[in-house]
């Protein structure tokens, strides 16, 4: 009995299926599967991803817009009026001198100083995972955090008398040195000094994803270029320029494009080391970038901020056009 | 004979000797070059805790010193009782928005890239090759109008807006479907026949295989969500709602420069301990996803 009912169970279930899967084929299931796995994504991507690049350059070309306009049934010209009153303002011009110095300064040295490290690391045995481990570090952090530890660093304490109580802790290492100390960021400091500490906490936050990407090429290379290199008694400088640097160049070009594309991008580590003013003390934006311009005419200059944004995408673009010329130029393979 | 043999291994001797001495020296150099650079590396770390356990007094020695006088717990007592901060209240913040976030948006992606992976349809290349291109653009460029949008959703001020924009990470979903195509097709065609459901395909034989990727997901997505600055500071910059490293940042910004620094160490000690924790036991993870993303957090 129990059987017998467990035998019609497996058939009505069997029959079932035959006929789902039927109708699954009378209305092209399989087409539509895949859709509506993707469904989640592409309902998301429409609003947030899709619409945005539509109406970022559809803001950009209405002159003067702004939401509060739109919404009290104002109407807006056509025309590039705020591509040009962008780049007119002249605290434009500041973040665009600012991005460009800091990403043209920062790009090189970063680059060059993670080679190097990587080429060490790749040389040594001993102590190789300690020091690995230590020049990852800085990777897993926060930059406004520790944009605030390097602003601890670099600041004075002014106390009561001429000299500060505290001059920081790396101008303790200037005297130490022989040096004046250096006004590097409190009030009246210089912009050269202000660039100077971007420039070494950016260096500093971008060279472990560059020394890992460098030292898993490095470790990738095939040893026989080095064995014959031995062979024929080749310098180490020559082995550097000749082997190493032309094996590694489409990591080296990797590491290059994203720095770049970073620099262009920077603004994090400037609010974490000078805070929401982005400059000294009594000089407000003296030290604004791109991204800082765009984010403060969020919700009040549509228009504008979207003629900036769409500066910043063809700046990074066309950098980035340049970048992959001249690697694929000069790559090796 | 033997006396030109013997003229030849002291020549040798001598040149290896020469050899060994310049191997010694490039080896002293090496080690030299790089553990200054560790130390250069590794000196903010030690220089935020060490300031996060001295008096204000000490700090403002014109002379530092290189280790507290006396260790002083107090800095991250004042710390747990500032009324700027609220420092639990972040932390539980950023927790729950890291977690739903995360959640929501693995089963996107796996869904996503099952479909790209797996699933005959038409249009998909087409689809995919859109949604690489979008990977170029910077966020920047859909801040402006995602701010518009949310605003005429009602969402200002709530978790969802700090969660449902960025659910779905085009290069997680490159990512975990480059991961589901090294799966033998025949693994799915085998459980097809067998009558194999393809949600239970994908629980069963698919998820387990990408795991490790699938964790390197959810730890960058956690540090996301932990570092995130920009968009919650913009969207949900009230107590409530305020995310951690925002918070950090409104709390310790003070017109005259002089703050408290001892304190203001302690804070991002503490909020800089849960990214240590995840980089010691985690690390394997974070550096394979990293090394082929070449994004932050």
């Amino acid at each position: 009995m129990a059987n017998e009912s467990v035998a019609t169970k497996t058939y009505f279930w069997y029959e079932f299926r035959k006929k789902l899967s039927a109708f699954a084929k009378k209305i092209k299931f399989d087409q539509w599967k895949g859709w509506i796995y993707l469904s989640p994504a592409i309902v998301l991507i429409l609003i947030f991803t899709v619409w945005p690049i539509f109406n970022t350059v559809r803001m950009s070309l209405l002159e003067g817009y702004t939401t509060m306009k739109e919404v009290n049934g104002a109407v807006f010209n056509f025309g590039i009026g705020n591509f040009k009153r962008v780049i007119d303002y002249p605290g434009f011009l500041t973040c665009l001198k600012n991005t460009v110095l800091l990403t043209v300064l920062t790009v090189p040295i970063s680059t060059f100083l993670a080679l190097l490290i990587a080429v060490c690391l790749n040389s040594i045995k001993l102590f190789s995972r300690a020091l690995q481990t230590i020049f990852f570090l800085p990777y897993v952090t926060n930059s406004i955090a520790i944009g605030m530890v390097f602003a601890a660093m670099f600041k004075m304490i002014i106390g009561g008398q001429a000299r500060p109580d505290s001059v920081g802790i790396v101008n303790n290492v200037l005297e130490a040195l022989g040096f004046d100390y250096i006004n590097w960021m409190n009030a009246g400091s210089e912009y050269w000094a202000n660039i100077v500490v971007m420039t070494v906490y950016i260096v500093w936050n971008a060279l472990p994803f560059k020394i890992l990407i460098l030292l898993g090429g490095l470790q990738s290379v095939n040893k026989q270029y080095y064995d014959a290199a031995k062979v024929d008694g080749t310098s180490r400088a020559r082995v550097f320029g000749r082997i190493t640097v032309p094996l590694l160049s489409p990591m080296i070009a990797y590491v290059v494009i994203t720095g770049f594309i970073g620099g262009f991008k920077e603004y994090s580590s400037i609010v974490g080391v000078f805070g929401e003013g982005m400059g000294p003390v009594g000089n407000a934006y003296s030290l604004d970038t791109m991204v800082g311009f765009i984010y403060r005419a969020i919700g009040k200059q549509e228009g504008t901020a979207s003629a900036a944004a769409l500066i910043l995408f063809a700046i990074i673009f066309v950098v980035t056009m340049i970048n992959l010329y001249v690697s694929n130029k000069k790559t090796h393979y | 004979m033997s006396e030109i043999k013997v003229m030849k291994q002291r020549d040798m001797q001598q040149v290896t000797a020469q050899q060994r001495v310049i191997k010694i020296v490039a080896k002293v150099i090496t080690y030299i070059f790089l553990f200054t650079m560790a130390l250069i590396v590794i000196f903010p770390f030690y220089w935020m805790i060490i300031s996060s356990l001295k008096t204000l007094d000490e700090y403002r020695l014109s002379i530092p010193t290189l280790f507290p006088k006396f260790i002083d717990a107090r800095n991250y007592i004042e710390v747990f009782q500032n009324k700027d901060l609220l420092l639990g209240k972040l932390f539980m913040n950023t927790l729950y928005v890291g977690l739903v976030s995360t959640i929501l948006s693995l089963v996107i992606t796996v869904l996503s890239a099952f479909a790209f992976a797996r699933l005959e349809f038409k249009g998909r290349n087409a689809l995919f090759g859109f949604l690489l291109a979008t990977m170029m653009i910077p966020g920047e460029l859909f801040t402006i109008t995602n701010y518009q949008t949310v605003n005429a959703f009602g969402w200002m001020e709530t978790f969802t807006v700090l969660i449902v924009p960025f659910l779905v990470s085009v290069f997680y979903i490159y990512l975990l479907r480059q991961n589901f195509l090294q799966i033998p097709n025949e693994l799915y065609l085998a459980a097809k026949v067998d009558g194999t459901t393809d949600l239970k395909y994908l629980w069963k034989v698919m998820i387990p295989l990408s795991l490790p990727n699938l964790i390197s997901i959810t730890i960058l997505k956690m540090m996301g969500a932990w570092n995130s600055y920009m968009w919650p500071r913009l969207v949900a910059n009230d107590d409530a709602h305020r995310l951690i490293t925002n918070g950090l940042r409104t709390a310790f910004t003070d017109a005259s420069g002089n703050t408290d620094i001892p304190v203001q160490m302690a804070a991002v000690a503490l909020v800089s301990l849960p990214l240590f924790l995840v980089f010691v036991f985690l690390r394997k993870y974070i550096m394979k996803g990293v090394s082929r993303s070449g994004i932050k957090g």
